[in-house]
C-alpha cells in the first residue's frame, strides 16, 4: 500500500516537476529575446542619434563624422582594390598591421613566458631583477616606439619590437603570479615521487601557471595591436596606422572611423581564437559557475 | 599494562640493516626563520624510530611539529640538529623509495586520474604505456576502474583519496608517510578509506607515519602510537598497540575492551597536551 501511494506521489511530482522544467525554459528564453531587444535599441539610439545629430546640424559631421559616411567610406575601401589608399589595397593595410602585431604577440609572449616562469622558480633572480622590472613597467613604454624608429626605420622591425615590448610585459606579470602561486602541496608531492626539476617543470608549474598566463593573452592582443599601429603612425610604408594619421592629415574623420571599425573586427577576431584556444587547454577546468550565468 | 617506553625507544644500537626501511629520528631538532629573522623551534629533540613495515601514528596538539616531522623524514627538509636516518643511511634530499599522502589533494588537477596515478612510474623513468598499464592495475585495486579518464575535480572527496592512495602506492613504497590523509573526509567516508588503507598496507607492507589528531583512528590502524607535546613539539611517550591483525572493520574494533583501555590510557596522557596548546595558542593552526 505504501508502495502505491509512493508511485502515485512521484507520478504527480514528476508531472509537477515537467510544468516547472516548461515554465523555467519560456522564462529563460523570453528574458534571452528581452536582452537581445534591449541591446538593438541602444545600438539603434547611439548611432541613429548620432547620425541625426550631425544631419540636423548640432554637430560637424567635419570634425565628428557621420555613420553613413563610415559606411561609405568602408564601401570605398573594400571595394577600389589597389586605388583605395595611396599605398596599395586596404587588404595590404590589413595584412601588414596584422602581420607585425601576430609576431610581436608571439615574440612578446614567448618571451614573457620564458622569462616569468624563470623568475618564478628561481627567488634569487626574482629578487635581483624584481625592482628593476617594476621600473621598467613605469616607464611609459609605448615612447619606445620613437627610439626603434630611429633605430631600424620605418620597415616592419620597430612595430613587432614595440608590439613584442608592450606584450611581454603582460605576460610576464601573469607567468611569474602563475608560477608563484603553484599548490606546495602538489610540488611537494611530484619531488616526492621523483620527479627531476624539468620534469617538475613542465608537468606541474607550466600547466598550473597556464591559467594565469592564458588569461593575460586575452589583454596581450590588444596590446599588440596597439603597438603595431602606434608604431606605424611614428613612421611606417603601409599599415593601418598610416591609414588613419593619412585620413588624418586629410580631415577625415569618416577614415578614422572606418578603420578603427576594422580594427576592432579583427581584435574581437582574436579574442575570439584566443577564447577557443583557452576551451582546448584548459579543458580540465570545472566550469565556473559564473560564467554559466554571465553569458 | 601496555608497553609503555617512556620517550626513548633505543636508537641505533648496531641493528639496522642498510637494506630495510628503518626509519630513525635522534635527537631531531628544527627550527625556522621567521620572515622577520627570528628563529621559530618547531620540534626539540625528537628521537624515535619505526620498523620496517610497522604503522607507526602520531598524534599531538596541533602546531606541534608533526608535519616537519614528515618533511625531515622525506628528505624536502633537512633537521637544524640531530639526525634523520632510513635504513641506517642519513638522508639527505628526497629519501628513496618514500611516498606521501597529504590532506588536501596533492593530485594535479589538469591531469586525468590514469595521469596523476601513472605519474609517480612516468618521473621514475618508466615507459608511457607500462605506466599507464600499472596505474589502470592500481585504479581497479582501489575500486576507481571506469574513471581513468575523470578529472580530479568531477570525482566526490573520497574518491579523490583512493586516486591519492593509488598514486603513492603505485611505486611500492617501502615507507609511506600521511599527514591527516583523512582529516577532511566525512565520518563514514573516512571508515570507509581507513579500511582499504588497511588492507592495502597489509599487501604491501610499507612502513607507515601516520599523522592524525583522531586519536581513535591512530589506535584502530597502528601498531605504535607516539603522543607529542605541544610546540616545540618533542616525543612525550611511546605506546605500542597489541591489538592483534587483521584489525578488520576500524568501526568494530571500537569497541572491544582493549581498544578501550589503549584509548583512555593514550588519552590521558595527550589531554594534557591538548590543553597545554590550547591555553598557549588559542587560535593558531599548525
Amino acid at each position: 500500500m505504501s508502495s502505491a501511494a509512493t508511485t502515485t506521489d512521484t507520478k504527480t511530482t514528476d508531472a509537477a516537476s515537467d510544468q516547472a522544467a516548461g515554465a523555467g525554459v519560456r522564462a529563460v528564453r523570453r528574458r534571452r529575446l528581452l536582452v537581445l531587444a534591449a541591446r538593438l535599441a541602444v545600438a539603434a539610439v547611439v548611432i541613429g542619434g548620432w547620425q541625426l545629430a550631425t544631419t540636423v546640424g548640432w554637430l560637424d559631421p567635419f570634425f565628428f563624422g557621420q555613420p553613413s559616411g563610415i559606411a561609405g567610406r568602408l564601401g570605398d575601401y573594400f571595394s577600389q582594390g589597389s586605388q583605395a589608399t595611396e599605398f596599395g589595397s586596404y587588404w595590404a593595410q590589413i595584412a601588414t598591421t596584422l602581420r607585425e602585431a601576430v609576431f610581436g604577440f608571439v615574440l612578446g609572449a614567448v618571451t614573457g613566458i620564458v622569462f616569468g616562469v624563470a623568475l618564478g622558480q628561481n627567488r634569487f633572480l626574482a629578487d635581483v631583477f624584481g625592482p628593476y622590472i617594476k621600473i621598467v613597467n613605469a616607464i611609459p613604454r609605448i615612447v619606445l616606439g620613437s627610439i626603434f624608429v630611429v633605430a631600424f626605420g620605418i620597415g616592419e622591425t620597430p612595430k613587432v619590437l614595440l608590439a613584442a615590448v608592450l606584450v611581454f610585459f603582460v605576460v610576464f606579470f601573469n607567468a611569474f603570479q602563475g608560477v608563484r602561486e603553484v599548490d606546495r602541496n602538489i610540488l611537494a608531492n611530484a619531488r616526492v615521487l621523483g620527479a627531476s626539476p624539468l620534469q617538475i617543470v613542465r608537468h606541474v608549474v607550466v600547466p598550473s601557471a597556464l591559467t594565469w598566463i592564458i588569461a593575460s593573452l586575452h589583454t596581450a592582443f590588444g596590446f599588440a595591436i596597439v603597438g603595431a599601429l602606434v608604431g606605424e603612425v611614428l613612421g611606417a610604408q603601409s599599415g593601418l596606422g598610416l591609414v588613419i594619421k593619412t585620413a588624418q592629415n586629410s580631415f577625415d574623420p569618416n577614415g578614422v572611423f572606418a578603420t578603427m571599425f576594422v580594427i576592432a573586427v579583427i581584435a574581437l577576431t582574436a579574442e575570439w581564437l584566443i577564447t577557443k584556444l583557452e576551451r582546448r587547454l584548459l579543458s580540465w577546468r570545472p566550469p565556473a559557475p559564473s560564467e554559466a550565468a554571465a553569458i | 599494562m601496555a608497553a609503555r617506553n617512556e620517550v626513548a625507544t633505543s636508537p641505533a644500537d648496531g641493528r639496522t640493516d642498510p637494506g630495510n626501511a628503518r626509519i630513525e629520528l635522534s635527537g631531531v631538532t628544527k627550527r625556522f626563520l621567521t620572515p622577520s629573522g627570528e628563529a621559530f623551534t618547531a620540534t626539540r629533540d625528537v628521537t624515535f624510530a619505526v620498523e620496517p613495515g610497522q604503522f607507526c601514528a602520531v598524534v599531538g596538539p596541533t602546531g606541534c611539529g608533526k608535519s616537519t616531522t614528515l618533511s625531515l623524514v622525506s628528505g624536502l627538509d633537512k633537521p637544524s640538529e640531530g639526525s634523520v636516518r632510513v635504513g641506517g643511511r642519513e638522508v639527505s634530499g628526497i629519501t628513496d623509495g618514500i611516498s606521501f599522502m597529504f590532506q588536501a589533494d596533492a593530485l594535479l588537477p589538469w591531469k586525468t586520474v590514469l595521469g596523476n596515478v601513472a605519474m609517480g612510474p612516468i618521473f621514475r623513468g618508466v615507459g608511457k604505456a607500462q605506466a599507464h598499464a600499472s596505474a589502470r592495475d592500481w585504479l581497479r585495486r582501489v575500486g576507481l576502474s571506469g574513471f581513468e579518464d575523470h578529472h580530479p575535480h568531477q570525482l566526490s572527496g573520497g574518491m579523490r583519496k583512493r586516486v591519492a592512495m593509488a598514486a603513492a602506492l603505485i611505486n611500492e613504497p617501502s615507507i609511506l608517510l600521511m599527514d591527516e590523509p583523512f582529516g577532511a573526509l566525512d565520518v563514514q567516508t573516512k571508515a570507509i578509506m581507513q579500511n582499504e588503507l588497511l588492507t592495502l598496507w597489509e599487501q604491501l607492507r610499507p612502513a607507515v607515519i601516520f599523522i592524525t589528531h583522531d586519536l581513535e583512528e591512530a589506535v584502530a590502524l597502528a601498531d605504535r602510537v607516539v603522543v607529542m607535546t605541544s610546540g616545540p613539539g618533542s616525543v612525550k611517550a611511546v605506546y605500542d598497540i597489541d591489538l592483534p591483525r587483521p584489525r578488520g572493520s576500524v568501526q568494530t574494533i571500537r569497541f572491544e575492551p582493549r581498544f578501550l583501555e589503549l584509548h583512555h590510557q593514550i588519552w590521558e596522557s595527550l589531554s594534557e597536551e591538548v590543553q597545554r596548546a590550547y591555553a598557549r595558542t588559542t587560535g593558531e593552526t599548525s
